[in-house]
């Protein structure tokens, strides 16, 4: 079979990708009439911010010969001869086919306004079209967009990102974003955007472009001026159809290739898919139809049975770094719909929500400034999840989390709500099945009800359910571990302790059933390393990747090496030994947020060599791949600063130095500031100490990451050996008692009694664990050895650090690094 | 089929992986010792194109033999290649097996 497709685009690419992974015989020949083989214009604008376009490429020539794809570059197709079933190329190449797929795309539609031809007036389509702005760019200081869509939104954030230092979007509609947002939501947007150099000018149409052979400005139809030096069309798309057209074969009144749902033309041995196809009356301008399109038509080839239906064009994005969505039918109106509206513009919030005249589902809505709720009211809408009777809960929120938001909790869902929409399962049969067949876990569920089989976007409304159900059933939601361990992590520990065992198999064989997972191996991994404190290496397997090579592994295989650095303070000879390492493996180096040097892109083999160097120098493990004590942060302190009023330094190293690789449930992260002043933000660690004139005041469960949280103040005005005392205690107490991966901020949320609890354990002792927890610090402070130490003198170990075990001397071919600022970096995943 | 000697049984830790280079492709191989089985897969996860399954933790689930990638975590069953928690790829599955003490995988000739 002979299948000849037309474009090179990402949908002409992807066709070929999703063809050749079928096992069906057939000669693929491919006209594309850019120089370059596809790659990803969706992310287009990255080119302005030092992408190459190589990083865009989404194939290479050689991944067409291996395919024995015949690739035609710069070569488009001028004729096509239905009849004969041939094509004829720009260079004259002709080739007959069985089949013939048209993915030429669209083109940018630039409306006739005078003067367009001028030089600085550009579109925004190719990678040669960016290129030419971007070198134009570097003469203007003000430009401006054409268009207000979300392309010409992307536009203007790549002139902003250019450098430029006023922007204009021009929109000829009342609004930008027309088919996604409406009225009330552009304002915001505008408003949003306003505040960054970009200026949204809508109900304005060009008329004509000022400027002699370059722009210098443009004129409007009301007579008003703009002067700039540059301009971006970005009004819309047109669709490649001119072929088709001269071929005889149906186009739209608009534009577009006719196609039925195999995307077949009016001739059935050609299809269209893309940009340029026409699907009942829409052209669909995003990427994923496209690709649904490509696999649609592979389908027809293959004899499978797949036909293209309506697509949903709900989208989320950031535009400008403002988030942006709009789902279901956003701009559904009375009598059809209610909406509700919330606008906050202090905050910069706009949300619309269109709920069914009867007041039971949603149709859709928009959301600009905020929408960390899209995909659970995408949910609502596409499951039609009926609506609980105070919808306006929805948006409004109760100022938590969106979980904990009343009007979302399943639990007041009815019956009939279909909360599996590819299995259509409601919630009615899911807990009559859990009730009935005494299910107690998530697997069940899915296995009895089949619901959260398909896309497994219920799965977290499906692990609601079987708690809330389990709940009115009288039965104890146990906190367990997983499925290997009917125990929580604190019963574990407190068995293991009891016991005396000392490895996983012991463990598993004694308490557990089955054969252990990635959840229960490292959790009781970093048991028994805070109860032993044993090498970790002696059970490597258990280990997550990150410990069981004693580095942080990232993009690319490779890992990253942070040496200890207590305090923050190194001297002048350690810092060229770092540099001096660094150049010799070709590392690239960062200083880290916690006052340490990161060396990034080590491979597994080299390793053990860096650290031997790094030994050699007096450098220690840093943990910085551990669930353990990482760093402590200081500040300079009363050594130097004129404000200080005690040595953090020295604290802090102290502190560093005695609670250094220490495992617990989480990373733990410390501080110490010398002042008031707090520089070193001690407030947003785990335990953070701040001088006073006469001593030190301590702070716990304090946390930086997506929710960040002040430390709480445990103690005033502790001398040194007070303070570190109740560290020992406040660190002992969260060891024995945290779930995995539970940081000391959430684990003090779901303490009951909170801090005022905490203090009473801590100060008062009131458990009477004191003096146990104090002694079992001591022991591990006493048994602590650099684990890097170990590691290199144990050539059992250090064997293990090889890519290819039947070929140790040999780096992993696969791992790139692409130049950046003069160093390197991992080279992106696909 | 071609049986290739990919390495000794003390190579691949009991109950872990290692990666075996086999001309330019990288198997991972498993030796489940815990159930007395050995597995062997592509060492490409085809969540984000990257060469580490080997390094991976195996386990079960609901008595079916896994692998997690080490990156996010993408279970896959090592008996079919199966993706459990997810709808990625299948990994290829090498035959395998021990014979005093060496490690044989069936590669295609």
């Amino acid at each position: 079979m002979k299948i000849i497709v037309v474009g090179n685009g990402m949908v002409g690419y992807k066709f070929c990708e999703k063809l050749t992974s079928q096992s069906i015989k057939c000669q693929i020949t491919v006209f594309a009439e850019e120089t370059r083989p596809a790659y990803d214009r969706v992310h287009l604008s990255d080119l302005v911010n030092g992408k190459s376009p190589e990083e865009l490429s989404m194939s290479s020539v050689e991944w067409y010969r291996e395919r024995g794809i015949t690739l035609h570059l710069a070569d488009p197709v001028l004729h096509i001869d239905r009849c004969d079933q041939k094509v004829t190329s720009f260079s004259g190449i002709e080739a007959y086919y069985d089949y013939l797929v048209l993915a030429t795309g669209s083109a940018p539609f630039v409306p006739s306004i005078q003067g367009v031809e001028k030089d600085g007036v550009f579109v925004y389509r190719t990678i040669e079209d960016i290129e030419q702005l971007t070198s134009y760019a570097k003469k203007a200081q003000i430009g401006a967009v054409i268009g207000g869509g979300l392309l010409g939104l992307e536009a203007a954030k790549a002139l902003l990102d250019l450098g430029l230092e006023e922007i204009h979007v021009i929109e000829s509609a009342p609004r930008l974003m027309p088919r996604q947002i409406d009225d009330r939501g552009s304002q915001m947007l505008k408003s949003k955007l306003e505040s960054m150099r970009i200026r949204v000018h809508t109900n304005k149409v060009t008329n004509r472009i000022i400027g002699n052979e370059c722009i210098s400005g443009v004129q409007f139809a009301d007579g008003s001026e703009l002067f700039l030096q540059m301009l971006i069309i970005s009004a819309g798309i047109k669709p490649r159809d001119e072929l088709a057209v001269k071929a005889g074969l149906s186009v739209g009144a608009k534009g577009g290739i006719i196609v039925n749902e195999k995307m077949q033309t009016s001739d059935k041995n050609i299809f269209a898919i893309g940009e340029c196809a026409l699907y009942e009356g829409m052209i669909y301008g995003l990427v994923a139809p496209g690709y649904e399109m490509a696999e649609v038509a592979v389908a027809q080839l293959t004899q499978a049975n797949k036909r293209f239906s309506y697509y949903d064009m709900s989208t989320k994005l950031k535009l400008v770094g403002v988030d942006v969505a709009s789902f279901g039918n956003p701009f559904a109106c009375e009598p059809e719909c209610k909406t509700l509206i919330l606008e906050d513009k202090n905050k910069g919030i706009y949300k619309r929500i269109n709920i069914s005249a009867d007041g039971k589902y949603l149709i859709g809505g928009i959301l600009v400034g905020e929408a960390k709720d899209y995909n659970m009211l995408l949910q609502i809408t596409k499951n039609k999840i009926l609506l609980p009777p105070n919808p306006e809960d929805l948006i409004l929120g109760t100022g938590g989390e969106g979980k904990e938001n009343s009007a979302t909790k399943i639990t007041d869902l009815p019956e009939e709500a279909i909360v599996c929409s590819c299995e259509s399962v409601n919630k009615g049969s899911i807990c009559n099945a859990i009730i009935a067949q005494n299910i107690e876990s998530i697997e069940q569920v899915k296995k009895c009800t089949k619901a959260g089989t398909g896309c497994g976007g219920c799965t977290p409304l499906l692990q609601e359910l079987l708690t809330a159900t389990m709940k009115t059933q009288g039965k104890y939601v146990r906190n367990v571990l997983c499925e290997h361990f009917q125990y929580s992590r604190q019963e574990i520990l407190d068995l293991i302790k009891l016991k005396g065992f000392r490895t996983y198999d012991e463990v598993l064989d004694t308490i557990g059933k089955g054969d252990g997972c990635e959840i229960c191996k490292p959790a009781i991994a970093s048991i028994l390393a805070s109860l032993w404190n044993e090498m970790i290496l002696k059970q490597d397997t258990i280990q997550d990747t990150n410990d069981r090579f004693l580095a942080n592994i990232q993009k690319g295989g490779t890992y990253s090496v942070v040496p200890r650095i207590p305090g923050g303070e190194i001297s002048p000879d350690k810092l060229i030994v770092i540099g001096q390492i660094a150049k010799k493996y070709g590392l690239y180096t960062k200083i880290t947020g916690g006052q340490r040097i990161d060396l990034f892109g080590a491979h597994l083999s080299d390793l053990p060599l860096i650290w031997e160097e790094l030994i050699a120098a007096g450098f220690e493990s840093g943990h910085a791949y551990g669930k353990a004590m990482r760093t402590v942060k200081s500040c300079i302190g009363s050594t130097w600063c004129r404000f200080g009023v005690q040595d953090s330094v020295s604290f802090a190293i102290r502190i560093e130095e005695r609670y250094k690789g220490i495992r617990a449930p989480h990373k733990l992260k410390s501080a110490v500031s010398g002042c008031i002043r707090e520089c070193a933000e001690a407030q947003s660690k785990d335990f953070g100490i701040i001088a006073t004139e006469k001593g030190w005041n301590l702070y716990v469960c304090g946390n930086g990451g997506t929710k960040p949280q002040h430390a709480l103040l445990l103690a005033s005005d502790l001398d040194e050996e007070t303070c570190i005392r109740y560290i020992d205690r406040f660190l002992m107490f969260y060891i024995k008692t945290a779930d995995p991966l539970t940081r000391t901020a959430t684990w003090l949320n779901k303490m009951e009694g909170g801090i005022n609890y905490l203090r009473n354990v801590v100060v008062n002792d009131s458990l009477g664990m004191a003096a146990q927890w104090e002694a079992e610090m001591q022991q591990l402070v006493n048994t602590f050895k650099c684990e890097w130490k170990e590691a290199i003198n144990d050539p059992q170990i250090r064997k293990r650090f090889c890519h290819f075990v039947n070929a140790p001397m040999e780096k992993d071919p696969t791992v790139e690094f692409v130049p950046l600022r003069n160093q390197v970096k991992a080279k992106d995943w696909k | 089929m071609n049986w290739f000697l990919a390495c000794t049984e003390q190579d691949v830790p009991d109950n872990g992986g290692a990666c075996i280079k086999y001309k330019n492709e990288q198997i991972a191989v498993f030796n489940f010792k815990r159930r007395g089985e050995w597995y062997a897969t592509q060492n490409l996860c085809p969540h984000r194109q990257q060469m580490v399954l080997s390094r991976g933790i195996i386990g079960t689930q609901e008595g079916e033999p896994k692998v997690a990638c080490p990156f996010h975590k993408k279970n896959y069953s090592l008996q079919s290649g199966k993706c459990l928690n997810g709808s990625e790829q299948s990994l290829k599955i090498y035959p395998i097996k021990v014979e005093n003490g060496m490690v044989y995988i069936g590669v295609e000739e």
